[in-house]
């Protein structure tokens, strides 16, 4: 059996429309299988509430008397993109105000409009022969604008990793806290009620279709930035109209140490057309696996730590390498549920009809990485390859006499079989001899938690952590743990000298 | 129930150079127990847990060795207004303060809290602080 769209819409408009929520469906099917959900079930609503930080809007102010040609434009002292005609622009989400403390951007003017709020309009320009005003500072409501039409590039992920931290520090990230030694697990996503894992070959999701956007009705406007359905991580581009939203479905949001973002409520109503997308929104959170990335690795491509599940991510706890680890979303599921549950009121009241897409998304698409044409410098570029080292068991005066000959600063410390167990700097001989000379070999003195690098690692990030630690020198590694150069302060000049190897 | 204690440690005979914690359970018999302590050259500050029956004859006996006692009920408080039950604040928490009721309304066991802040700055909405 399939079932039309228009015999959907007929029943919405009849207001006899089965409508129901995705996080309902698994039950459903489970009970009346799938041919008897298909004949049952008309609509499934989803939902989701997180922080979506490619959020924005167009905002057309209408003309001042004498005219201005605005150039530079601030609301609530955030910039706003003007480069788009005379009194139009674009008002980004994360776009921070330079003034404000505390953190203060895009997303609270944002959800200040919506909240029916004044937000102060200040524009310049260098005046033309048709547009001569040069300065223009006028409070305006959402109602005064002619067209406020939110535009986000890239909103509703079909499924977000998860995020923990291997290193030994705090990290703040959009991902929120992540406490040092994997201390905590980070997730955003509302798994079983998510939009697009109800659809994730596209079927139904696709250009024009009508959504629930931050408590309005907006629409699809195709595939996102970034969209990368083929490695699940798909995303959409969607629009709509911010005179009807609402500040419950729209709020400003500042992650500690990252910045400003924005929390936006997305549902995504799906016609129950045959027994595929019975499957499909019968997703439950038990299905949608993501990987826990560690975000401790400073480079694009981070390990993965865990393969878990929404259902894992939910319960509260997760295991990582053995260890259990407690959980924390990001995103609201509370939120999520209202999103679907307003959106399925709307449907059976006969607010919202359905439309399929008139284009298709592709579900295959992968993104790519950035091409980069200058060489990003790695440490093996400019370490040093002569490395001078010492083994624990030597006395310390021979460690002296070898800093001074050598004329460095710092001994990688070695075990017999070469690998890296310490390190001793002058400062360390230094501090042996004043005190008493008790202290006979290295091993006493050495520290033995080495901050170390890789000569794979790029030089801005080894001088990060050189900074970081206030140290200046760190011993190179390879992945046994086998000294292979030393990286120090000095040999950041290099970068400059142009004598690094090519 | 959790005290806060604060006390001088100027003067010679200021509560502060006293073992004045170690003193009170030996005198009373009543468990304390140290959550937080952050002591300077100055001034200190304690946060102690105690059973909650014991907890008045406990604040007695500190304020007459002279240390400023404060019960902490709502050690963390949360503004409905601006929480939108996501959660951030319940896996940076070491307390466990932080946890979902079936709804996936976000629940607050307040009389847990430490004082240690984590939450605070974890939260994106800055939906909570701390009393007074």
């Amino acid at each position: 059996m399939e079932k039309s769209l228009d015999l959907i819409n007929t029943r919405i408009r009849d207001g006899n429309a089965r409508v129901v929520t995705a996080d309902e469906m698994p039950g459903i099917v489970d009970e009346l299988g799938e041919e008897g959900a298909l004949a049952e079930v008309d609509v499934v609503t989803t939902g989701t509430f997180g922080a979506m930080c490619s959020t924005g809007a167009f905002f057309n102010f209408g003309h001042a008397d004498p005219p201005i040609r605005m150039e530079r434009v601030w609301l609530n002292d955030v910039e706003a993109y003007a480069g788009i005609a005379a009194v139009d622009a674009y008002l980004g989400a994360t776009q921070e105000a330079d003034t404000k403390n505390p953190l203060y951007g895009g997303a609270h003017v944002l959800e200040e409009l919506v909240a029916g709020g004044t937000v102060e309009l200040r524009a310049t320009s260098r005046g033309t022969d048709c547009y001569p005003r040069r300065s223009i500072t006028t409070e305006l409501l959402l109602e005064d604008m002619n067209q406020a039409i939110m535009v986000n590039p890239r909103n509703a992920f079909q499924c977000y990793n998860a995020a923990s931290n291997a290193t030994d520090r705090t990290l703040n990230t959009y991902m929120g806290t992540l406490l040092p030694r994997c201390g905590n697990v980070s997730y955003s996503g509302a798994g079983t009620l998510s939009p697009l894992a109800n659809d994730p070959n596209f079927r139904v999701i696709g250009s024009g279709v009508p959504i629930f956007l931050a408590g309005g009705e907006g629409m699809i406007v195709g595939e996102g930035t970034q969209h990368s359905a083929g490695g699940g991580f798909g995303n959409l581009m969607v629009a709509g109209d911010m005179k009807q939203m609402r500040q419950e479905f729209l709020r400003a949001a500042v992650m500690n140490g990252y910045g400003v973002t924005m929390y936006v409520g997305v549902g995504i109503p799906i016609p129950v057309l045959d027994t595929g997308i019975v499957r499909s929104t019968a997703v439950r959170d038990e299905d949608i696996l993501t990987d826990v990335i560690d975000y401790g690795t400073p480079r694009r491509d981070r390990p993965s730590l865990a393969k878990v599940s929404y259902a894992d991510l939910k319960s509260g706890s997760v295991e990582i390498g053995g260890e259990t680890v407690r959980t924390s979303s990001l995103s609201s599921y509370r939120k999520a549920r209202a999103v679907a549950q307003e959106l399925k009121g709307w449907i059976e009241a006969g607010k919202m009809e359905l439309a399929l897409p008139t284009r298709r998304i592709d579900p295959t698409k992968r993104v790519r990485p950035m091409r980069e044409t200058a060489v990003t410098p790695r440490v093996r570029d400019i370490m040093n390859r002569q490395v001078i080292s010492i083994t624990e068991d030597e006395e310390i005066r021979v460690a002296a006499k070898r800093l001074l000959k050598d004329e460095t600063n710092h001994l990688p410390v070695l075990d017999g079989n070469g690998t890296l167990v310490g390190i001793i700097t002058t400062y360390d001989v230094s501090k042996a001899v004043v005190n008493d000379g008790r202290l006979k070999q290295v091993k006493d003195i050495m520290t033995r938690n080495v901050i170390k690098t890789t000569s794979d690692e790029p030089v801005d990030i080894a001088a990060q952590i050189l900074e970081r630690n206030n140290i200046s020198a760190l011993p190179v590694v390879d992945a046994t743990n086998r000294v292979v150069g030393i990286l120090s302060a000095i040999d950041l000049g290099k970068l400059f000298g142009g004598r690094r190897r090519r | 129930m959790k005290l806060l204690l604060a006390f001088s440690r100027k003067g010679k005979t200021d509560p502060g150079r006293e073992p004045v914690i170690a003193r009170v359970v030996k005198e009373t018999g009543v468990l304390i127990n140290v959550e937080k302590a952050n002591i300077d050259s100055m001034a200190g500050e304690v946060l102690i847990d105690v059973p909650d029956k014991d907890a008045d004859q406990v604040r007695r006996r500190l304020e007459e060795l002279g240390v400023f006692v404060r019960v902490m009920e709502n050690a963390v408080a949360r503004d409905e207004e601006e929480c939108v039950d996501c959660g951030a604040c319940i896996s940076v928490c070491p307390q466990e303060v932080f946890s979902f009721d079936e709804e996936w309304r976000l629940r607050v066991s307040s009389e847990r809290c430490v004082l240690c802040g984590k939450c605070i700055q974890a939260c994106p909405h800055g939906a909570l602080s701390q009393q007074g």
